[in-house]
């Protein structure tokens, strides 16, 4: 209680002391460091500064296994406005901050993280522009990479078993493969419905939706929204979880306006036409990609499916998704493949 | 300008983000070792290295990324250099809005395997496309492959050794002339393919080629529909309409030299139109063909094999219509002209003839499909 009461009062203190940097977010360039921007009060332990709020997605994309905090920023006196079916529609000079880090042991959380990158999507006057940062051996300090950057990291997992990654910090390009739409770089998660779920704010629990109304960073969300499931929940039908981790890992590309659309396969929540959603479907400029298999999904026969293959897959030439992943999504690859093999025909 | 060194890749993934449209890129002679693809999104640059013996970029040790260079950006120029052993595809090109693409070279070392990439060079949904001077060898698909593009010009280019050696699909307006495709199961592949965003490939024209001594297994991964291509093909036009093949030697091909035909397989695609449509075939150089068919891949060989008593033509055509054409005949317009000297052979089937068991389901005589011939339009690129 009284560690609480202290961190409440640095916080008081620094949010009197701090602004964030309005101006460096809408900048034609990126300041090398993470810090200049003031998104957080104390960067290595990542508290974040009042107006930069936390946020969860009800499915999240893979990473090898990596923990992702989430925080948004508007600025004084702005909103963004709800779109249906897409991300809000953020006024320029918001933000969009994502850090991946790894714990020590995913069993202990006092030994512990590992920061590996901060990524930013910033609004700016003519739109979303990408970077990352990576932390430094000391993790007091995030810098930009615009190359991208190899980290090899390891963590002891769930298990007690020792993990280790070649983990890649993606470059700018690579941001824009993922986080394109028609040619214009946009955000993926913060749709209406996918934030339509509870969270433990430091001012108590809520809604997150309720919440951004109440922190008047969004003009408004509708009452009945239809949200994916939470893949991992094992109580909700076994469609909806598949559709709603497609929808999150591959359907930002495979989509008729995504990166991937020439492929005709589309993994996105609304499809809906069978050929399209890969039954089968032939490849068309997949080459080995389709380890010699005749379709993408083959109902009943999971083993026969590319889609599988291809998730199951470490080789570069073959993976899917293309970049992000250097391990297989083992528990993914046993529900898709639950999913196939009780598809019917 | 770049060199070779031990940051050279982070060097180079560094210039391409950070140049400036109108920039020139240099990459020095000599030769590049990356764990990593590269990709460029910048508008209106170069890149340009010292020749494709000369500036070599290898892909042998990558870890990440599904080719080895991809370009998302419009008026690109990509000159003198070479991509060799890519996980994936070895140039790949989304979206562009003019790309040049001059004497490159993308190989597979390790000669034809199914472990190679898909494509050498992959522009896709893309507008004003040339590649010129280009040397594609190994692809365990097809080593110059346009998809899904407009306004295309593919020439004076030497593809070798890979299943599919040129190859445009769902593609509208492309000239493809003096290459050279040898050693590769097929030549020359102008396909088109149903469920696709770009679909009804047209406007293709096909000359001053050599497709030749095409002797190489087909070692595509199951799966894909250049693995149904028998080795020994000289051309093959699938699924388009006005498509013109003139003036190209077709030779030493061991199963055909040209083939049209549609897409055989089942669609439910309304959209798709599966048959071949206002084809012309003029003028053209026919070699030896048909002495060592490869009746083991697909069905084709293997039934023209059993149709024509192993005599395999030069020119075949399936001659597979819609139903109501079948029995009413097809419109004039849309019907097959082939003007050839008298001794190369032709070979079309009467499918309804051929599904009613008549003893005489062939035709040979190609006097029938003469015509007269309508040229289309040359290909313009601006500033090409």
């Amino acid at each position: 209680m009284k560690k609480k009461f202290q961190i409440l009062l640095v916080l008081i203190l620094c949010t009197r002391l701090t602004a964030i940097n309005d101006n460096l977010i809408i900048s034609e360039s990126f300041p090398p460091k993470l810090s200049e921007f003031g998104f957080f009060l104390d960067d290595s332990a990542q508290i974040p500064h009042e107006n930069v709020i936390p946020y969860e997605l009800i499915s999240t994309l893979f990473s090898d296994y990596s923990y992702k905090q989430r925080w948004v920023y508007v600025p004084n006196n702005k909103k963004a406005q709800y779109e249906e079916n897409w991300v809000f529609n953020f006024p320029v000079g918001s933000a969009l901050i994502k850090t991946f880090y790894y714990p020590v042991d995913e069993r202990n959380p006092d030994l512990g993280m590992n920061l590996l990158e901060t990524r930013l999507l910033l609004r700016k006057e003519n739109g979303w522009e990408a970077v990352s940062y990576a932390w430094n051996e000391e993790q007091n300090e995030a810098y930009k990479k615009v190359a991208g950057k190899t980290i090899n990291v390891s963590w002891t997992d769930f298990m007690g078993n020792d993990r280790d990654v070649r983990y890649r910090v993606p470059n700018v390009n690579q941001c824009k493969e993922c986080h394109a739409a028609q040619d214009k770089i946009t955000p993926i998660g913060p749709k209406a419905r996918n934030l339509n779920k509870k969270f433990e704010f430091n001012d108590g629990e809520f809604n997150q939706l309720t919440y951004w109304m109440n922190r008047q960073i969004i003009d408004d969300y509708p009452m009945e929204l239809v949200s994916p499931v939470d893949w991992t929940d094992e109580s909700q039908n076994i469609n909806d979880r598949v559709r709603s981790y497609l929808d999150v890992n591959c359907g930002h590309c495979h989509s008729p306006t995504g990166n991937a659309n020439s492929t005709g396969l589309y993994l996105h929540l609304d499809e809906t036409r069978d050929i399209h959603l890969g039954l089968y479907k032939k490849p068309v400029a997949t080459g080995r990609g389709s380890g010699g298999l005749k379709y993408s999904i083959v109902p009943g026969k999971p083993d026969e499916s590319i889609l599988l293959h291809r998730m199951i897959s470490l080789d570069p030439g073959v993976m899917m998704p293309e970049s992000g992943r250097a391990l297989s999504h083992t528990e993914a690859v046993d529900m898709v493949r639950e999913w196939i093999l009780v598809m019917e025909d | 300008m770049i060199n070779p060194g031990d940051n050279a890749q982070e060097e180079l993934q560094e210039a391409l983000i950070l140049m400036s449209e109108g920039d020139t890129l240099l990459i020095k002679s000599g030769y590049y070792l990356f764990e990593d693809g590269l990709s460029l999104d910048v508008d209106n640059v170069s890149i340009i290295g010292e020749g494709l013996d000369k500036t070599i970029l290898d892909f042998k040790n990558q870890q990440s990324g599904a080719q080895g260079f991809l370009v998302t950006s419009n008026k690109v120029t990509l000159k003198d250099f070479a991509i060799l052993d890519a996980k994936g595809d070895a140039l790949k090109v989304i979206g562009s809005k003019s790309i040049n693409m001059i004497n490159l070279r993308t190989e597979w070392t390790g000669g034809p395997k199914s472990t190679n990439g898909a494509y050498g060079f992959y522009p896709v949904e893309s507008e004003d496309v040339l590649i010129d001077g280009c040397v594609a060898i190994g692809a365990s698909d097809a080593g110059i492959y346009v998809g899904q593009s407009k306004n295309i010009i593919v020439r004076n280019s030497i593809a070798q050794y890979n299943v599919a050696g040129i190859e445009i699909e769902n593609s509208y307006y492309a000239d493809v002339y003096n290459n050279l495709a040898s050693h590769n199961t097929g030549g020359i592949l102008i396909f088109d393919l149903p469920d696709l965003p770009q679909q009804g490939g047209h406007h293709i024209r096909v000359f001053d080629n050599k497709s030749i001594d095409n002797d190489t297994d087909n070692f595509a991964p199951e799966g894909n529909i250049v693995g149904e291509v028998p080795r020994g093909t000289g051309i093959i036009i699938m699924a388009n309409s006005d498509v013109e093949v003139f003036n190209n030697e077709m030779s030493g091909n061991g199963t055909v030299n040209l083939s049209i035909v549609s897409y055989s397989d089942e669609t439910d695609d309304p959209n798709y139109y599966p048959h071949p449509r206002r084809i012309q075939v003029h003028n053209n150089i026919y070699g030896p063909v048909g002495f060592d068919p490869d009746v083991e891949t697909g069905d084709l060989a293997k039934a023209l094999y059993e149709i024509s008593d192993g005599n395999m033509p030069d020119i075949f055509w399936d001659g597979v219509v819609p139903i109501s054409q079948m029995i009413f005949g097809q419109p004039d317009d849309d019907k097959l002209k082939v003007d050839e000297n008298s001794d190369v052979s032709f070979l079309t089937i009467s499918p309804i003839k051929y599904m009613l068991g008549f003893s005489n389901p062939i035709r040979t005589e190609k006097k029938e499909f003469k015509g007269v011939i309508n040229p289309l339009e040359p290909i313009v690129i601006d500033g090409i």
